[in-house]
């Protein structure tokens, strides 16, 4: 038996060799790590209201950013760009190789994640800088707020990867992928507070993560006195990690067992 | 013990039946091409082999493994060959250097990446990203990939699609100097001038059945079959078909006294052979 390098340890040469494609490609670099940024410029303008007391529209915005930022960079990117990498022959030729599919999926949540830190610093420098965002203040909430990125970039990368085998061509992934995502962010309470929401599209938000991603993120950076006003009177932390796991183990489930290495 | 081993191989795609009972054998060290038009049976049949592709029925062994083998197997089996797909063009913001590299990394004995890069004959580009090179130069990134690994087995997919002459004959040297390090190579091609230039053996696959497993020269009883011979003879092309050209020849040469006008001894060509076998019919 020849002896090869463990899957963790190509995983995370993988990781490193995505993330250099990924910086080299500029205009999608740019594109990425700013746009929460700009989202939150446009509606940090248009809003100055307070939506409680002591609770801008900025800071609730930068919870619902940080959140679907995890949706736009992880499930949204891999479900669009997976599907091109297949058409190009790229998947077929790593396939022929002895590196494992777990390594590519590590390469994957590596560059995810790498990216999310990134965005979030600049969402962080900018909102502190112009939109009179406070960061929070005590220790378990930066230990909620570094947990919840974590999960929630996995979870993102995990069912990116199973999703890619939904589009049938990498140029119609996008029309496929992002009409969900943009649908989502309107149903989780992304751009709107979520308890003026209709009911149905509470329950339905409900079941997906981003909901779960937005309140989570609205108990680190929104005062524990918000908690109030959320549907179940309560950030209901433990139930978050638990549907964060579950789309977790979902997501992974369906990148090991179905994922299309090739177009046919 | 072959290095691939196939017996009744079988696969359908619904009513289809793109291969219909294929046996191979293929010693090491051995140059196998597999010729036949699109449709035969070409493809799905190398797919099959190389572990892409699921069949319906036969055996397999490629070194000794199933194809299908998967988990930690399998990566012992990838380890030891290498495949050149037909296109492939990923990457295109990494490096030449970085990406046969990083390729390395996937095997337990890698060759040399210095060694590598002069074989395929990229080491004036090694720090070119890869959606600078021409069409030639990714092709030959391809085969720098597929032999990073030192292969036992190397599978050559149409490795010279698109390539103007030069690059074709340079491309056939790179794979003589792998024949002499003893990679196994099976090719599948529709130039007919390569499988001659390259193979040891040739196998014909129309229909999805091999027709004839031959060398090159012996195909289609090329070697047996008989020679024409023409000549000019005052205002006329005279031509005769014979067994033995050269007392053809020695009887116009004494009849001539010396050089016999527009001479030509012709054979039919591995071409003319190939398309009799499969019926005309060619993409």
């Amino acid at each position: 038996m020849n002896k090869l390098p463990s899957a963790l340890k190509l995983g995370i040469r993988r990781g490193g060799l995505e993330v250099r494609q990924f910086a080299r490609q500029r205009e999608s670099v740019v594109f990425t790590l700013l746009f929460p940024v700009i989202l939150l410029a446009i509606f940090g303008s248009v809003f100055k209201d307070t939506i409680a007391p002591g609770v801008t529209f900025s800071q609730y915005f930068v919870a619902g950013m940080i959140a679907s930022g995890l949706v736009n960079t992880g499930f949204q990117a891999l479900a669009i760009t997976i599907p091109m990498e297949r058409d190009v022959g790229g998947l077929k030729r790593l396939r022929g190789t002895p590196m494992p599919a777990s390594s590519y999926f590590i390469g994957k949540a590596i560059l995810i994640a790498v990216s999310m830190i990134i965005q979030i610093a600049l969402l962080f420098g900018f909102g502190l800088l112009f939109f009179g965002v406070e960061m929070p203040t005590e220790l378990s909430k930066w230990l909620t707020f570094t947990w919840l990125v974590l999960l929630g970039s996995t979870c993102s990368t995990a069912l990116g990867i199973a999703f890619s085998i939904v589009p049938k061509s990498g140029r119609g992934a996008s029309a496929v992928v992002s009409p969900i995502v943009i649908i989502l962010q309107f149903f989780s309470g992304v751009f709107f507070v979520f308890t003026q929401l209709p009911t149905w599209m509470q329950q339905l938000a409900a079941i997906f993560p981003l909901k779960w991603l937005t309140q989570g993120m609205r108990s680190v950076f929104l005062p524990d006195s918000f908690a109030t006003q959320e549907v179940a009177k309560s950030w209901e932390t433990g139930r978050t990690f638990q549907i964060l796991v579950l789309w977790l183990v979902i997501g992974i489930f369906f990148s090991v067992r179905k994922f299309k290495w090739d177009r046919d | 013990m072959n290095v691939i081993e196939v017996k009744g191989l079988k696969k359908s795609y619904g009513q289809v039946h793109a291969v219909r009972g294929v046996d191979l054998s293929i010693p090491a060290g051995e140059i196998f091409a597999l010729l036949g038009p699109n449709g035969a049976g070409k493809t799905t049949t190398v797919e099959i082999l190389e572990g892409f592709r699921g069949r319906d029925a036969g055996e397999i062994s490629i070194l000794g493994f199933d194809p299908k083998t998967q988990g930690y197997a399998a990566r012992q089996w990838r380890d030891r060959i290498g495949i050149v797909l037909q296109s492939a063009a990923d990457a295109g913001d990494l490096t030449v250097i970085e990406t046969v590299k990083h390729f390395s990394g996937y095997y337990s004995k890698p060759r040399n990446i210095d060694e590598v890069m002069s074989a395929v004959g990229l080491e004036d580009k090694s720090g070119a990203l890869i959606r600078n090179l021409s069409g030639g130069q990714r092709r030959r990134l391809d085969v720098a990939l597929g032999i990073i690994g030192s292969p036992e087995l190397l599978f050559l997919d149409e490795p010279t699609t698109g390539f103007d002459p030069e690059a074709r004959r340079a491309f056939w040297a790179l794979i003589e100097q792998l024949r002499g390090t003893g990679t196994t190579i099976l090719l599948t091609t529709h130039y007919l001038d390569e499988a001659e230039a390259l193979a040891d053996r040739v196998a014909v696959i129309n229909d999805g059945l091999i027709i004839e497993v031959s060398t090159p020269a012996g195909l289609g009883g090329r070697a047996t079959s008989q020679a024409i011979v023409s000549w000019r003879d005052g205002s006329q092309i005279k031509t005769e078909a014979t067994d033995n050209p050269t007392a053809v020849v020695a009887r116009l040469s004494s009849h001539f006294g010396g050089e016999i006008p527009e001479l030509a001894v012709i054979r039919p060509s591995l071409e003319d052979i190939y398309l009799k076998m499969i019926g005309g019919r060619d993409e």
